[in-house]
């Protein structure tokens, strides 16, 4: 197999970490959604928590992403 | 024409004032113009912002005003008592990956938080920083971070090192969250501005998807810096008060 092939293909696999972001991040809001619904006036304190737990999840998928250009464009 | 632009052309770093001393390439780039600009940005915010220095702001000196207070707020919650000598440190974090990723967004521009080294310059110093107050504060107590309390021994030969791991890890992973962050969002841009150039009338469609991921962008990048600031916050607590 030739290395443009053989990229293609890691950069395909690397892409498959962002299924963890995914569910991260919708477990993430699932819960800010149901603690809001619990108890409406908690929203202006749970909410910054909600916004760094997406950030940290999206993070980890990100660096699966990075990997993936890594392997595309730089070797 | 935009068919054979690279999606990762765009952070390319060009060298726009050539300045060679003795074989170092101190070039003036577009890297640093932007980084220029933003600090130019920035001190112009809150420099003319609070000249009126009105009891009641105007425009500027409100923004200038809630930005001073949304970072002062941040440090006090997240980093607890002992940390208001870091404030300006930590809101000079913020507003500059703030104004860069920002800056970032407009077209033809350079994204200057794109580039690893950046981040992890910016990143490093938060890690150096933090480890050094540690370290001045508690003195070699300072390992008691890593041994959580209550464990019993044999649990802590496995716990240490993972401990240890986490924390060494900081800098990296602190850096290259902001770099992938702005490395995936403009390169899909990019890519999806590629398509849209070369199919015909269906082009509506990635352009439709551009706009939608440049809303998305807008909220990566201003997120972005809060998570930065906001974890230096958390890493300066551990330091200080060592829990």
């Amino acid at each position: 197999m030739d290395l443009a092939s053989a990229k293609m293909i890691g950069a395909g696999l690397a892409c498959i970490a962002l299924v963890g972001a995914g569910i991260g991040i919708g477990n993430v809001f699932s819960s800010l959604i149901s603690a809001v619904a619990r108890n409406p006036a908690a929203q202006p304190q749970v909410q910054p928590f909600a916004f760094l737990g997406f950030a940290l999840a999206e993070a980890t998928g990100l660096f699966g992403l990075a990997i993936a250009f890594l392997i595309l464009f730089v070797f | 024409m935009a068919l054979e632009l690279h999606p990762l052309a765009q952070f390319k770093i060009e060298p726009l004032i050539p300045i060679h001393i003795g074989g170092l390439d101190l070039s003036y780039t577009n890297s640093a113009l932007f980084m220029t600009i933003a600090v130019v940005l920035i001190t112009s915010l809150l420099v003319f912002g609070t000249r009126r220095n009105a009891l009641v702001p105007g425009r500027w000196q409100s923004i200038a005003e809630m930005s001073y207070e949304f970072v002062a707020d941040m440090v006090e919650t997240n980093a607890g008592h002992g940390a208001e000598p870091y404030f300006p440190f930590v809101f000079t974090l913020f507003m500059f990956v703030l104004f860069s990723n920002l800056l970032g967004l407009i077209p033809y521009s350079y994204t200057v938080t794109s580039q690893i080294i950046v981040t992890f310059a910016l990143a490093a110093a938060v890690f150096i920083g933090v480890t050094i107050i540690g370290i001045a504060k508690h003195g070699a107590h300072f390992l008691r971070l890593f041994v959580p309390e209550g464990v019993p021994i044999i649990l802590l030969l496995l716990l240490v090192p993972i401990e240890l791991l986490s924390y060494f890890i900081r800098p990296f992973t602190l850096s290259i969250r902001l770099f992938a962050n702005m490395l995936a969002g403009h390169t899909m841009l990019a890519i999806f501005g590629g398509f849209a150039a070369s199919v015909g009338l269906l082009a509506i469609l990635p352009v439709a998807l551009d706009v939608a991921i440049f809303a998305l962008e807008v909220l990566v990048a201003a997120l972005q810096a809060y998570v930065f600031a906001i974890l230096t916050c958390l890493y300066l607590r551990d330091a200080l008060h060592l829990h």
